[in-house]
Formats: structure tokens, C-alpha cells, sequence
């Protein structure tokens, strides 16, 4: 169906179809971006003065933080059951695992919508304190991922989908096999942003 | 993955609701560690340990990295040294004397 070579079928040389070598290779781009901005939170800790960092960090909420983990973490659980259900030819179930997906990335954006304005509301901005800054930077750069694959989710979830599993449905378990591939990124960053930010 | 049987797919999602159990069981283990009075070396410590625990399964099992090929094993590998040299580059400005004299 395909006009572009090596999108489902496997090439010889790599043992692999390009959609996937494209976005491991866009993941480890990322990598580097969230890299240079967790280097940026170690040294800016290291030079805060003392007690800078846990003053400022105690005033984030810990329970919330702690809700929207469990809600990536279902999300990719529920992503990758959806992957797995088209691979069983089970469409229902796969457009219900998605949907979960995808409200559970509405709901992580909706905590997160309350925890920023809660912060707004009491006077605490991205220029309160260093503390602030990187918070408010890491934390962005993460929610704009989570509003890229939530375009992403919807369109596979829309009638756009229902076509593509009559038309070729390889190629919607592809498309769903790598933008779980990118969606799982998003959770692991968020694994690591939970402790740092949070509980240190 | 296309070839994969059904007994294989079902093995796969035993896998994955096991995975998804161990996430959260390591969720609440994080915040209840982050009570504990230690310094914050030892805090800190711990917290990456179990976050990259967390790490490595979903590596491993949701993004199937424990069955992938070697083109991408090595696309990681070569990443993972440059995020290495990334996180220690600003350690330069410790050591640099340039202007203190």
C-alpha cells in the first residue's frame, strides 16, 4: 500500500523497518535535550546556597505529583495492551486501551493545569527562584511532549484508524508500535523528573 | 515484531500487567523513601536507583528492548556516552582558572 520503502517490511541491511530506526534515533536526540536540562538542574543545585532547593521545592505538592505517575504509568501500560490487541486482531480492544491512554494523558495535563495555577495563584513564577525556573522549564518541555503525543493518540483513535485496520492494518500496528515507543520516552523522563524535583 | 504468534502476544501481556504491577509497587516505595531521614547523598542515591530500576523495565518491556535488534542496542549505546560527557561538560567551569588570576 505504501509508497515509501521500509515503512512495515523489514530492511535486510538494519534487521529493522525505518519508522522504528527513525524515532529510536528522534528518542535519542531527546535524550540529549532532557540530558542537557537535568545537567543544568545539577548544577544549579550545586550552586544554589544551602537549603535554596528543598525551601522552594517543599512547596510543590507531592500527592498530586505522585497521582499523575500512576496515571504515565497506566497510560503506558494501556499503550502498549492496545499494540498488542491489534496484533491479536481484537480492533475493539484496542480502540478501548487507546482511549484509556488517552485520557489518562488528559488527565496527567489537567493535575498538572492545577498544580501551575495553584502555584500562579500564590505568587510563584518561573522567575521566583532558580528552584522555580528549572521546575517550571523541565516540567513545560514535558507537558508540550505529552500535548504532541496526545495529537498523535487522538488521531489514532479517530475514525482514521478504523480505516487504516481495513485498508492495512500492518501499518496502523506500525504506527502504533512506534508512537508507544515515544510515549513510554515520555513516561521514563517523567520517572526521573517525579524523585528530582519532588522528594530531593 | 509482525510474525509474532497469539500464545506469543498472550505471554507478552502477562509480561506487561506484571511490569505495570512492579511500576506502581516502586512508585509508593519511592515516596515513602524520600522519608526517610538520610542525607541528601544517600536520598539522592536512592531515589535514582529505584527510578532507574522503574527506568529499565520500561525499556525493557514496554519499549521491547530486551528482544531488539543490535542497530538500535548500539544507536543507545552511543547515546548513553554522549548524555555521559553532556552531564560531566559543565564540571569544566569548576576546574577552569580562566579570569580568577
Amino acid at each position: 500500500m505504501s509508497s515509501i520503502p521500509y515503512i512495515i517490511e523489514e530492511r535486510p541491511d538494519t534487521g529493522l523497518n525505518n519508522s522504528k530506526l527513525g524515532v529510536w534515533i528522534f528518542l535519542a536526540s531527546e535524550v540529549m535535550l532532557f540530558g542537557g536540562l537535568f545537567s543544568a538542574y545539577v548544577f544549579l543545585r550545586l550552586a544554589a546556597p544551602e537549603g535554596d532547593f528543598d525551601y522552594w521545592g517543599a512547596k510543590l505538592n507531592v500527592p498530586m505529583a505522585t497521582f499523575n505517575t500512576m496515571l504515565l504509568i497506566t497510560s503506558s501500560v494501556t499503550m502498549v495492551m492496545s499494540w498488542a490487541s491489534l496484533k491479536l486482531n481484537q480492533f475493539d480492544k484496542y480502540k478501548m486501551y487507546l482511549g484509556v491512554t488517552i485520557l489518562c494523558a488528559i488527565g496527567f495535563l489537567f493535575v498538572k493545569y492545577f498544580e501551575y495555577t495553584g502555584k500562579f495563584h500564590h505568587g510563584v513564577y518561573p522567575s521566583s527562584s532558580t528552584f522555580m525556573g528549572i521546575y517550571f522549564t523541565l516540567t513545560g518541555l514535558h507537558v508540550l511532549h505529552i500535548i504532541g503525543g496526545l495529537v498523535v493518540l487522538i488521531y489514532l483513535w479517530t475514525r482514521q484508524a478504523d480505516k487504516m485496520w481495513k485498508e492495512n492494518p500492518d501499518l496502523l500496528a506500525n504506527r502504533i508500535e512506534v508512537t508507544g515507543l515515544y510515549w513510554h520516552f515520555v513516561d521514563l523522563v517523567w520517572i526521573f523528573l517525579f524523585p528530582i524535583l519532588y522528594l530531593l | 515484531m509482525s510474525n509474532e504468534s497469539n500464545h506469543s502476544i498472550e505471554h507478552h501481556i502477562q509480561t506487561y500487567i506484571r511490569v505495570f504491577i512492579a511500576l506502581g509497587v516502586l512508585t509508593v516505595i519511592t515516596v515513602l523513601v524520600s522519608f526517610l531521614e538520610v542525607s541528601f547523598i544517600e536520598a539522592f542515591f536512592l531515589a535514582i536507583t529505584i527510578a532507574t530500576i522503574k527506568g529499565s523495565l520500561v525499556l525493557g518491556f514496554f519499549m521491547h528492548l530486551i528482544s531488539e535488534r543490535a542497530a538500535i542496542i548500539w544507536i543507545l549505546v552511543a547515546t548513553a556516552v554522549a548524555f555521559i560527557i553532556l552531564m560531566f561538560i559543565p564540571l569544566i567551569s569548576v576546574t577552569d582558572s580562566t579570569g580568577m588570576y
